[in-house]
């Protein structure tokens, strides 16, 4: 299981100029909570912009993480 | 993805208008997220079926392709993918589910 900080900079990563904040909201590093605020964003519906988050976990989504909470915007 | 399990989620998807692959079912979400969908779904005071992806892990992984999303619940009006639980839940709030499901 990935702890926050992991969570954290995979999205950093792949979003260098983010606004990012992770929570673990079971304590047990499967439940997770994300907001992401990058201009990558800009012009991208909500669908794209998941999808953008999601690529970016990766095989994190595959298993590892049960649940994310997802908040995107461009700015 | 094999053509047969691409017909079969085609298939599915167009099954309902208003369809919700979720899991659990609508009497008995196994889960929050799926849960808060079917509530906002009542809300919007809307027809729509759901499917039960823990029954199919055929229809739970050709789903997932399908759409390139990789997490349930994913709602699906007249056959396009609207999001996920989160995106719903937005789209509830700002009244474009509203206007979506009106079609």
């Amino acid at each position: 299981m990935p702890s926050p900080e992991v969570v954290r900079s995979r999205l950093l990563t792949a979003f260098p100029e983010a606004k990012i904040e992770v929570t673990d909201l079971t304590g047990t590093q499967d439940h997770f909570q994300a907001l992401v605020v990058t201009p990558a964003f800009d012009g991208k519906s909500r669908v794209e912009q998941h999808k953008m988050v999601y690529a970016a976990l990766g095989e994190l989504m595959d298993g590892p993480i049960h649940a994310l909470a997802l908040t995107t915007r461009a700015t | 993805m094999g053509d047969d399990i691409r017909a079969r989620v085609e298939g599915l998807i167009k099954q309902s208008r208003v369809m919700l692959f979720m899991k659990g079912s609508k009497q008995f979400p196994a889960c929050g997220f799926s849960n808060q969908v079917v509530q906002i779904l009542k809300k919007e005071g809307v027809e729509f079926d759901t499917f039960n992806i823990l029954s199919d892990g055929d229809v739970r992984q050709g789903l997932k392709d399908y759409s390139s999303w990789p997490t349930y619940p994913q709602l699906y009006v007249g056959g396009k993918f609207v999001g996920g639980c989160d995106i719903v839940t937005e789209m509830h709030d700002t009244g474009e589910l509203k206007k979506i499901l009106a079609g």
